[in-house]
């Protein structure tokens, strides 16, 4: 298991000076999964925040490898990488050590654009691991829903109006989906628990194979927020037990993080502006449904972690 | 050198296994799924070191292919109609980053209505995406061209994406008789391909695909311009090599009884094969008329067409798609073009034909040399742009 004072040592994957926001969590999850890898990694995006604010020609945040394609490709390119990695190794023109081919892409490059693509390249048992840096909406456009988008949340393309108050429909559970896909690693980790995610990309990149890891990244413009509490939206997240930490090896369920007390939906909400509307006189029935899907979805983990 | 009967697709495939790329990203798409399909036996039997990867779509299949070549491999795929537009996306990506991959491109009508025969409307929907384009006569100028364009395509003054295309059906499933090259030529005629900045340089890790904006991604396309222009050239001296090593020689265009002709038919495709057909009986009862058979539609030989179209009094510009902009066809509107700064130049019609795969007979043709005689003679065009083959 990593320890901070190694992790410190290692060399940094991005550097500082890159544009995201005062407060992003996305390059914290891009750090902290990174640097977990003993081996060289090379890495592909989705078009996207991660990419828009690390690649700005001239400039390029990138120590390591980097190749952007487009929106919805990031799982195909980098299973175009890995198969000319295999290729060129055959002819003795690969580097010789074993490189961590990882594939970047926000919520909307992942569950709903880039679906197919990750899909795809899950199934076809590439060795890569795919990281879903999730914000819940697309923010890089200026905060859309996502098929991420939790119920009740206000975006630019379901905002909270008059008669319709924020998205309608549950996130879908794109984690569960992976599951499905029966890739030998799963996981659902956040910003704000560095052990558990650096842990889990530490065991991914052991295992040879596609994995896939779904990090919830609160996202200070989207969610609305102050920047210095992201860490604490993150394990808010948690400890509300809205986005659980756990993880499925060989399909077997393990839960990672259990809260020492399960704290009400709405101590998550309620710091956030995209709620903010959820807290009006006459909201009070989407607070409790959003309570009693997340109590649901929770159960049915613990039933499967446990069963 | 072997003589064989093979389909444009076998003829395709078989290219691609002498080739032995190292990564091939594909999905099957009537009708290129032998293309695809053919290749994947190679790769069980142990007849290529090829990764294939069969990927869920073609927008993944070229997404990979960007993938791999990113990484330094050679790289090769096959797609038709919807499949290359599915692509489309990722294409100027493929040719803005510099990457050598061959496609091969069986030519078939788009949706909608659906429909899985010949016409030209889906390689040239993405005429502008800086791939070069090449168009095959028959199953033997495919397995040349295919040859060909890994060489241009890797060739340092171009490093551009390629595609060599046959015509749905007429070539990709007619068998020819055609002669390919020994295994071993095929590598030495290809030689080894090594990717420069790859993202497998460990050492000097690059980041490719960056955002940029108004203040540099002009100036990014410039060399691509370059690259195009210096594409021509090197064409030309692939075709010329070719000739020498192999004894077919190819050019840009191809002029077919040109010279004294006045008037001549412009294709691309396996029509100019029916056209040779149809000047060569005129021809016998005294008729000056001839053929110019478009080879490369990317980079667009313009100066070269103009030229050989300069003595003739009416050109005929055969499109087998159209861009339903009023103007005519592709073909047509960039021959025209071509000919604005020409001193002397023809009389031209544009016959758009064939659309989804509707035959063009030697009939039709003779009717289309017969009406456009009467042109010559009148010294002026009843109408400058027709459908023809279409019932009213």
């Amino acid at each position: 298991m990593p320890n901070l004072k190694d992790l410190a040592a290692k060399k940094e994957p991005i550097c500082g000076g890159h544009r995201a926001c005062a407060g992003c969590g996305a390059p914290i999850i891009v750090r902290q999964v990174l640097m977990s890898s003993k081996d060289p990694v090379v890495v592909t995006s989705a078009t996207g925040c991660l990419e828009v604010v690390t690649t700005i020609f001239p400039y390029s945040a990138w120590e390591v490898p980097f190749l952007h394609n487009a929106f919805e490709n990031s799982a195909a390119t980098c299973s175009g990488v890995e198969a000319a990695f295999k290729a060129l190794k055959k002819k003795g023109q690969a580097p010789a050590e074993h490189v961590n081919f990882v594939a970047f892409g926000g919520d909307g490059g992942t569950y709903d654009i880039g679906f197919q693509s990750l899909s795809g390249a899950m199934e076809r048992g590439h060795d890569m691991l795919y990281v879903c840096y999730n914000n819940e909406a697309y923010m890089n456009t200026g905060i859309q829903r996502s098929s991420a988008t939790p119920m009740g949340a206000a975006t630019t393309t379901a905002p909270a109006g008059k008669v319709i108050p924020g998205k309608v429909q549950f996130p879908k559970n794109l984690t569960e989906i992976m599951v499905a896909h029966d890739i030998p690693y799963v996981a659902q980790s956040a910003v704000g628990f560095w052990r558990d995610l650096t842990s889990k990309a530490e065991k991914a990149f052991s295992i040879r194979g596609p994995k896939f890891m779904n990090v919830l990244q609160p996202c200070r413009l989207g969610w609305g927020y102050k920047p210095e509490l992201t860490a604490e939206l993150g394990r808010l997240a948690a400890n509300t037990c809205v986005w659980p930490l756990y993880e499925v090896i060989e399909g077997k369920y393990k839960l990672t993080y259990r809260p020492k007390e399960k704290k009400p939906v709405v101590e998550f909400l309620k710091m956030q502006d995209r709620f903010r509307h959820l807290f009006r006189p006459g909201n009070e029935a989407i607070l409790e449904a959003i309570q009693k899907e997340v109590d649901r979805r929770w159960e049915a983990l613990l039933n499967k972690c446990e069963g | 050198m072997p003589i064989i009967a093979r389909t444009g697709n076998e003829a395709m495939s078989e290219a691609m296994r002498q080739i032995n790329p190292d990564v091939v990203a594909a999905y099957p798409i009537t009708p290129a799924t032998e293309v695809v399909m053919l290749f994947a036996k190679f790769v069980a039997d142990g007849l290529v070191d090829t990764e294939f990867v069969a990927v869920e779509s073609e927008h993944s299949a070229m997404s990979a292919c960007v993938g791999a070549s990113a990484a330094g491999a050679r790289v090769m795929t096959g797609t038709s109609s919807q499949g290359l537009q599915l692509m489309s996306e990722i294409l100027p990506i493929a040719s803005a980053l510099r990457l050598p991959i061959v496609l091969c491109e069986v030519n078939r009508a788009l949706s909608g209505p659906i429909n899985i025969h010949c016409d030209h409307s889906d390689t040239m929907a993405v005429r502008d995406f800086a791939w070069i384009q090449i168009f095959s006569e028959n199953a033997q100028e495919a397995y040349d061209n295919i040859l060909q364009c890994m060489k241009i395509a890797e060739d340092k003054r171009v490093l551009l994406p390629a595609m060599a295309t046959t015509d749905g059906f007429i070539i990709s499933h007619c068998m020819e008789k055609i002669e390919t090259l020994e295994d071993a030529e095929v590598k030495k005629y290809v030689g080894e391909y090594k990717g420069v900045n790859t993202v497998l340089d460990l050492k000097n890790p690059v980041t490719l695909g960056s955002l940029d904006l108004q203040d540099y991604y002009f100036e990014h396309k410039m060399p691509i311009v370059e690259a195009m222009r210096n594409a021509k050239s090197v064409i030309e001296e692939v075709g010329k090599e070719f000739g020498k090593l192999y004894g077919r020689e190819y050019g840009l265009i191809e002029g077919y009884k040109l010279d004294d002709a006045e008037v001549a038919i412009v294709a691309l495709g396996s029509t100019c094969g029916t056209t040779k057909a149809v000047v060569d009986e005129l021809r016998e009862k005294g008729q000056k008329v001839g053929l110019l058979k478009i080879r490369v539609f990317r980079p667009f030989p313009a100066e070269e067409i103009a030229a050989a179209l300069a003595n003739l009094k009416v050109a005929v510009i055969l499109d087998r798609s159209d861009s339903y902009n009023n103007q005519g066809g592709p073909l047509f509107t960039e021959v025209r073009s071509a000919l604005y700064d020409a001193a002397k130049k023809p009389l031209i019609t544009n016959y758009i034909y064939g659309l989804g795969g509707r035959e063009i007979s030697l009939d039709d043709l003779r009717s289309i040399f017969a009406e456009q005689q009467e042109v010559a003679k009148a010294g002026k065009a009843k109408e400058v742009i027709k459908y023809f083959g279409v019932r009213e």
